[in-house]
């Protein structure tokens, strides 16, 4: 089971929404396509966390959670075939990670990367990132009016940032639902987490606040199979 | 084992002891003789005796008799002699109370210590380098000092170990976890002694087995001492004036009754099974409460202090009732209570004489006992248990097997000891009872889980836990792992408790602190709550304000009709296997409905002339249309447990066989499905067939299929890995960080089941599902049972029995577990929202 396998309507008209005058297409597997530049997006890979955290915890968690990331992305890029992936920041989980990648998972982003033009974009967990020949490497990368950044700003007319890791929370018929969710408004766009071990930070929290005023926004949570737009008013906080 | 009766009690009781007796005016019971005589042998024994009857004296007369006989110089070399469990904290500061008494009037200069989570560091640092004679603990306690550097010098002198409350102690892991700790304890002090305490239970074998070291195809035992019971209690059902209802839990229509009898009495505990009905019960006796008597409330979310308020005024007699959940179960003697009130059914012959030894703790007057049931099949269960209290017929669980969560917890305990050899860690393990037929291939994954995390995948060789030293012993690999090991300890999962906070909004809007506490809640709960919300907690009616780190803020409210209750998790006990027998047989023979409330046997005999009343052997299936569904309805008895999964595995075939089912509603007696197919029809022209519905083999495909999926899987999972060290254990007080910093447990579970579906940790939270919430052992034995069994009866219209199902509250609907359905209202909601 897989978030990410389910393709019925992944290209739903109402998952499609329109940045400075883009059009973004919100996939449910919690990344986006850019149709009219052949454009990937996807935030906060966190590759490497089980490792890391093996490291500086002492924690051993199954350590699947980079060839599971991998394997949604080879997934998303074989239903999408987009011609470029940006990956918004964030996609080791800390600096030593493309060291400590295990050969076959290295060798499986490779191929991930010989199937489409990266662009990565540094994050805070991944300031530094390693050179190779087949990805290009930024700390912020623009399409016309669109700026692609890890973490959101107040500079930009229009921003597609991750960082945030947003979740949204939600009461119906008493059952209480927490997922990863696309939070949007007229100045920017925040991606959910995508790698396997990524938390989330729910979109109630005070982080938010200098970036979506009010209940001025809006919400796509991720399901099992699509997106559901939810009232901002309904969210509750964790 | 009753020989021992025979013996002359001067022989086994020292002088002083001997007048110590008389001049209470007591005569040595012959229990005690005969413990004193086991133990005199090296005998371990298990203890089998009614509340009242001198339990603890008798466990404890051995040690202190052992101990009188040292020379003073002898006495101050002593090391610890004898160590006490006990399944609470507070029982243990109780025994350590009751033991003041003979010590001081003997004048005996033994050191008696408790040892709790309580204790502060220095003391427990003290205890560990110059130990008491007597020390009582608990059993996380007790795995921490086995886990320490110097357990083998502080237990090797070891020679008496006493187990209280045993019946209670090995229904759970931490049973397991104690089990172990056994098992080292006679490793580290072969002359070792075990004594164990419990309440009568059906099968003593089990404990007995369970007190002494097993070797492998050798079934050992410890003695068995019994003591008949002491005076038959009287236990009475309570005759409501008004009928009984066909469904509901509340006992609504019997509280006035209820109240006359706390009147009529000097003191009584009101028991009921979950902490929400305690909530209810008491504001409902206080919407009665004319006279103003001192009625309390006690369940285990109530804030400890006020707990112990509660306590107290009851030891000194100044209340009249307390209403209780099964905080009050255990035996504690807390005064002088003179009447047992049962709301609700009682749900297992076991539990209703514990209940009910609570009242009159004089070991030669009888108990009164007031069963008081809520609807017309819990007053069928409270005859049928009310039978097996006359026949002395108890109901206990199945003896455990041990869970791998609690071994890999065990392993590093054992490591941060000094260090273990891997064939005798094995050898040791399967020693303690529950762990007796545990394989080595399970034991070496747990081993490798504990070290490394027992990948497939080899990536943790570096940052193992346990490592190989030199001389070949497992130890610890680094303080940080001995470190995690001891703030991870024990079994004990409690969902994340909030707690409940008096404090008004101030104008700004932000919660105003420093209010009183009033307790705990569940999270969930918590998270549940919409500002506004009013619900009943520490017996007043209370308004939702805000979440406030960690503490849910809360005013007094006004009185509103409809508050929103708790619905505690907690205490809510399924139907025994022993007792659903004895209810079957009852609706088999209307010969006893005489028995019964006039209501509740006209309703048989209703049921009798409308459907079909199943033989004690039969399972009834009923199937008839209502509204525009279509019904059936089955009624096992079998426990909401069993239930609930037979209900899933259920709409599972029915959905394949393309009937639509939509949902099902259970409780402890029956289950209830309905489709928008014709299931009547569908069965009646053979489309489908009741053997093929109700194979075993549901048990198979179809159970993995969900479970795989479904979110007890993901509870099982959590349990374990904050058992087993897996992930971090939340400590009350600890700030929810924004991203956490570890890994939620869900994401390991969905990661782990695809890459390593046979990880050792998988498999422990299966075992664990299929016990404790799914019940699977009993739904297979109901399947076998059912075989060329079962009886169906196509109906016009719902049967009498089928309503007292169908009014069941809590229905299931068939839609995934993954909550899409609910997500896609909410998108319909503000869609029509905004077109308005």
């Amino acid at each position: 089971m897989s978030v990410a396998v389910q393709v019925e309507n992944a290209a739903r008209p109402d998952a499609e929404i329109i940045c400075a005058g883009e059009r973004v297409q919100l996939d449910p597997s919690g990344v986006a396509f850019l149709p009219d530049h052949g454009l990937l997006v996807v935030a906060d890979l966190h590759f490497e966390k089980a490792a890391s955290l093996a490291r500086r915890r002492g924690l051993i968690m199954p350590p699947y959670d980079t060839r599971e990331t991998l394997l949604r992305l080879d997934q998303v890029i074989t239903r999408l075939k987009p011609d470029r992936v940006i990956a918004l920041g964030d996609t080791w989980h800390d600096t030593l990670g493309a060291t400590t990648m295990k050969r076959d998972d290295a060798a499986q982003f490779a191929a991930l990367r010989q199937r489409a033009h990266w662009i990565l974009i540094t994050g805070n967990h991944d300031p530094v990132l390693p050179h190779t020949r087949d990805a290009e490497i930024a700390d912020v990368f623009r399409v016309n009016a669109l700026c692609f950044r890890h973490e959101p700003s107040h500079h930009e007319t229009f921003e597609i940032a991750g960082h945030l890791h947003p979740v949204a929370k939600i009461k119906e018929r008493g059952r209480v639902i927490r997922r990863r969710c696309f939070i949007a408004n007229e100045r920017r766009l925040i991606f959910p987490a995508f790698g396997a071990y990524t938390g989330g930070l729910n979109v109630r929290d005070k982080a938010y606040r200098p970036y979506f005023a009010h209940t001025d926004y809006t919400i796509r949570m991720v399901g099992t199979n699509r997106l559901y737009a939810v009232s901002p008013l309904s969210l509750l906080p964790d | 084992m009753m020989a021992s009766q025979q013996l002359h009690h001067d022989s086994l009781l020292p002088t002083p002891f001997a007048a110590w007796f008389a001049q209470r005016g007591w005569q040595p019971r012959a229990h005690q003789l005969a413990l004193l005589d086991n133990v005199g042998q090296r005998a371990s024994t298990l203890l089998i005796a009614p509340t009242g009857s001198g339990k603890t004296l008798a466990g404890f007369l051995p040690t202190l008799v052992d101990l009188a006989s040292l020379s003073p110089n002898d006495l101050k070399q002593r090391g610890l002699h004898t160590l006490y469990i006990s399944p609470l904290k507070a029982l243990a500061v109780d025994i350590a109370r009751n033991l003041e008494t003979p010590i001081s009037e003997m004048a005996l200069p033994f050191r008696i210590e408790t040892r709790t989570g309580d204790t502060p560091q220095s003391k427990r640092t003290r205890q560990a380098e110059r130990p008491p004679h007597i020390l009582l603990t608990t059993p996380e306690q007790l795995a921490l000092l086995l886990a320490h550097r110097n357990a083998r010098a502080l237990f090797e002198t070891l020679d008496t170990v006493i187990l209280d409350e045993l019946h209670a102690l090995v229904t759970s892991k931490r049973g397991d976890l104690l089990a172990l700790d056994l098992a080292r304890l006679f490793a580290l002090s072969p002359q070792l002694v075990s004594i164990g305490l419990s309440a009568t239970v059906r099968e003593p074998e089990a404990l007995q087995r369970y007190l002494v070291p097993q070797k492998a195809g050798d079934d050992k035992r410890a003695a068995l001492v019994t003591v008949a019971g002491g005076a038959k209690a009287t236990i009475e059902i309570m005759q409501s004036q008004a009928r009984l209802p066909l469904a509901g839990h509340t006992a609504l229509a019997s509280m006035p009754e209820i109240y006359k009898a706390i009147t009529a009495h000097r003191m009584s505990l009101v028991f009921v099974n979950t902490r929400m009905q305690a909530e209810f019960v008491f504001q409902e006796l206080w919407k009665l409460n004319d006279a103003s008597l001192p009625i309390a409330l006690h369940h285990g979310s109530l804030d400890v202090s006020q707990r112990r308020k509660v306590e107290a005024a009851m030891v000194s007699g100044q209340l009249r009732a307390i209403v209780c959940t099964a905080t009050l179960d255990l035996g504690i003697d807390w005064g002088d209570v003179d009447l047992v009130i049962n709301v609700g059914a009682p749900k297992g012959a076991s539990r209703l004489m514990q209940r009910i030894g609570r009242s009159n703790h004089r070991f030669d007057e009888p108990s009164k006992a007031l069963l008081v049931p809520a609807n017309r099949f819990e007053a069928m269960e409270c005859h049928a248990a009310l039978g097996a209290v006359e026949a002395a017929a108890q109901d206990t669980p199945d003896a455990r097997v041990g869970a791998l969560d609690v071994l890999a917890q065990h392993c590093l305990g054992m490591a941060c000891a000094d260090g273990f050899e891997v064939e005798a860690l094995y050898h040791e393990v399967t020693s303690a009872a529950p762990y007796s037929a545990l394989s080595r291939d399970d034991f070496d994954a747990v081993l490798s889980f504990a070290a490394t995390g027992g990948y497939a995948l080899r990536a943790y060789e570096h940052f193992a836990k346990i490592k190989q030293s030199k001389d070949g012993l497992w130890r610890i690999a680094t303080p940080r792992a001995a470190q995690q090991y001891r703030m991870n300890v024990g079994t004990i999962i409690e969902a994340t408790m909030l707690k409940v906070r008096i404090g008004k909004m101030t104008k700004a809007g932000t919660p105003q602190r420093g209010g009183r506490v009033l307790g705990e809640v569940e999270d969930y709960f918590a998270e549940g709550l919409v500002p506004g919300d009013t619900f009943l907690f520490a017996g007043e009616m209370l308004r939702f304000e805000a979440l406030a780190t960690n503490e849910v803020i809360v005013s007094r409210a006004q009185r509103v009709t409809d508050p929103k209750i708790p619905a505690y998790a907690g205490g809510k006990f399924p139907l025994s296997t022993f007792l659903a027998e004895r209810v079957r047989a009852m609706l088999a023979t209307p010969a006893t409905w005489s028995a019964l409330p006039q209501e509740v046997s006209e309703w048989l005999t209703w049921q009798k002339d409308k459907s079909i009343l199943p033989k004690a052997d039969e399972l009834l299936i009923e199937a008839f249309p209502s509204g525009d569904r279509h019904y059936l309805v089955l009624y096992p008895f079998e426990g909401r447990l069993a239930h609930q999964t037979l209900g899933v595995l259920l709409t599972k075939r029915l959905e394949r066989a393309r009937l639509k089912p939509l949902g099902f509603v259970c409780n402890d007696y029956g289950l209830s499905i309905w489709a928008i197919g014709n299931i009547s029809e569908a069965l009646q022209e053979r489309r489908i067939t009741l053997d093929d519905l109700l194979a075993e083999d549901m048990l198979g495909d179809d159970l993995e299929g969900w479970l795989d999926d479904s979110s007890i899987m993901k509870r099982a999972f959590r349990h374990c890995a904050v058992i087993s060290g897996l992930v971090e254990k939340r400590h009350p007080g600890q700030e929810k960080t924004g991203r956490q910093v570890t890994v939620s447990s869900d994401l390991l579970y969905d990661v782990l089941r695809r890459h390593q579906p046979d990880h050792i940790l998988l498999k422990a939270a299966r075992q664990d599902a299929a016990l404790g919430l799914l019940d699977l052992k009993r739904l297979g034995d109901l399947l076998r049972r059912i075989r060329g069994h079962m009886i169906f009866k196509p109906l016009q219209k719902m049967s009498p029995l089928s309503v007292a199902v169908l009014l069941e509250i809590g229905r299931e609907s068939v839609y995934g577990e993954a909550g899409d359905h609910l997500l896609a209202e909410a998108e319909a909601r503000m869609l029509s929202e905004a077109m308005q």
